[in-house]
């Protein structure tokens, strides 16, 4: 039942989705703009790492698409509250775990395929990075998505209007942003800057994503980034599942 | 066999200026087959209630089963039993009446093709057919409140929960939502609980009537009844008798007279 109702739900947001084509790449132009007129600055620049600066501006602009895109999901069913149909399928026999999933792997779809037509681009650019690499990125990306899509939709359901919904989110994505060294890396910094984004989760996923651009794959970076990961994903669908099984939330 | 029972059944809402005691005890028995009038002033806990019934509220007090299952125990039974029109609808603007039909039709577990027959059954009985392939958002409000009950009807619930489902209808909508409310009762035996501020709506259609006010239930039993215990005769008009129960006159006493 549980697989049946996700994919149900799944089915509706993504043609929820697909209707609004515009959205749906509107949604790569923050990353293409970072791409266009901030990657040319790094090109000869010192960043420390190994590989070209695209190979360590990709990682972050794909996981700053996830952490901006998703952070923002629960704006969708806020809407929804205020039309009533949230409500309407939670008196039906519908799974609430699915109401949840459904959603949150749509947003993983979509971007995954906005992660896709980044690096398609970064290609174009001028980025050169190993198969497997890329791969790798891409499932960071879901895993990213589906982790802040699900406490996205959680914080939603609690606060319920978008005056309180926008401002928080806001508030907690850009520190996050500037903190886990998605633009250039942590190293370049100050130590304080350094430690203090080692609290910041993404922080962890960056590091890894950036080995996997330049084919490391068996590194500490990569461990503790996929730690990191499972567990943020792990936790964050826990808070998510809570809040959807509480009626009324 | 009573199909909902209620008792002591309260709700209050934690909020930033302190609790809200929406429901402060609902005693309250429905027979199956019955359609009951649930009436009461605005805020008196109507739509509270009915989302506690429906398994959308989780009660802060108090129990209650319906068509045999336990609110707390057997929320998922009290799903598969009953359908709910909420008092605001429940229907996304940007997607046409039928695909909201056929995914009600799913959510309620139905296979693909019996969805989307039983979409088509629907439309037929609340005379949508000419509506299908509209967004939701372009129907009108008397269409969307059709739309909103025959989502409702996806199941053929036991149980049917309306909140005020005729309001912003034109009198021929009205008369033919109370005869689908009838002719729910009459052929499939279904148990309606509706609320309504339309008291001539209430006489008409209810068997009972269950007057709420500030939480807990004022009065109740057949309109007749009402009219001679509080209205002071069976002639009384059920809006005297309903002003009479809740001790409000229709002008409050300390109002400033409103200047025209
Ligand atoms: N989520 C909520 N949080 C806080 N207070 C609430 C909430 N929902 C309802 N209330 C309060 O509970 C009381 C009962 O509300 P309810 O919606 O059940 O009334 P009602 O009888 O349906 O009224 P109406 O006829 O206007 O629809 C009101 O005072 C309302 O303000
Ligand atoms: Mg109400």
């Amino acid at each position: 039942m549980l697989l049946h109702d996700t994919g149900l739900i799944y089915g509706r947001y993504l043609r929820q989705s697909l209707r609004s084509r515009f959205a749906l790449l509107f949604g790569v132009l923050m990353p293409l703009l970072y791409l266009l007129f901030f990657g040319p600055l790094l090109t000869d620049l010192p960043l420390g790492g190994r590989g070209s600066s695209w190979q360590v501006l990709v990682p972050g602009l794909l996981l700053q698409l996830g952490l901006f895109g998703a952070s923002f999901a629960g704006f969708s069913i806020i809407i929804e509250n205020g039309q009533g149909v949230v409500e309407r399928m939670r008196v039906t026999p519908v799974s609430r775990l699915a109401l949840l999933l459904g959603r949150v792997l749509r947003d993983a779809t979509v971007f995954g395929f906005q992660a896709v037509l980044l690096v398609l681009a970064a290609l174009v650019m001028g980025l050169r990075a190993p198969l497997p690499g890329v791969l790798i990125g891409f499932a960071f990306v879901a895993l990213l998505t589906v982790s802040l899509a699900s406490l996205s939709y959680a914080l939603a359901m609690k606060v319920r209007t978008p005056q309180e919904f926008g401002p928080t989110i806001n508030a907690l994505t850009m520190p996050s942003m500037l903190l886990s060294g998605l633009m250039l890396p942590m190293t370049l910094g100050p130590a304080w800057l350094d430690v203090l984004s080692h609290l910041m989760p993404f922080r962890y996923l960056v590091d890894a994503v950036r080995d996997a651009y330049v084919g490391s794959y068996a590194t500490a970076h990569m461990l503790h980034g996929t730690l990191v990961a499972v567990a943020f994903t792990a936790l964050a669908v826990t808070v998510g599942t809570r809040v959807f099984r509480t009626a009324g939330a | 066999m009573a199909i909902i029972s209620t008792a002591g059944l309260s709700r209050t809402f934690a909020t930033k200026r302190g609790p809200v005691e929406a429901v402060r005890g609902i005693d309250l028995t429905v027979r199956e087959g019955e359609i009951l009038g649930f009436l009461g002033p605005n805020g008196a806990g109507k739509t509270t209630t009915l989302r506690m019934l429906t398994t959308l509220l989780t009660p802060t007090g108090g129990a209650a089963t319906v068509a045999g299952h336990d609110l707390a125990t057997d929320p998922a039974g009290v799903r598969a039993a009953c359908g709910y029109v909420a008092q605001s609808g429940g229907v996304d603007t940007q997607i046409t009446v039928r695909e909201e039909l056929v995914t009600q039709g799913r959510l309620y577990r139905l296979s693909k093709a019996r969805a989307a027959e039983r979409a088509g059954e629907l439309a037929r009985d609340l005379g949508l057919t000419g509506l299908l392939d509209r967004k939701c958002g372009a129907l009108s409000g008397g269409q969307r409140r059709r739309l909103d009950i025959a989502m409702a009807l996806t199941h053929r619930p036991r149980v049917l929960f309306l909140d005020e489902p005729t309001t912003g209808l034109d009198p021929g909508s009205r008369a033919d939502l109370w005869d689908l409310v009838r002719r729910l009762r009459d052929e499939h035996g279904t148990t309606v609980f509706l609320t309504t501020h339309y008291l001539d709506e209430a006489d008409a259609l209810s068997d009972r009537l269950v007057v709420a006010d500030r939480g807990v239930i004022a009065a109740e039993g057949t309109p007749g009844a009402l009219k001679l215990e509080y209205g002071g005769s069976l002639d009384a008009s059920l809006q005297d008798t309903f002003l009479a129960i809740t001790g409000r006159s229709a002008a409050p006493a300390d109002a400033a007279p409103v200047a025209v």
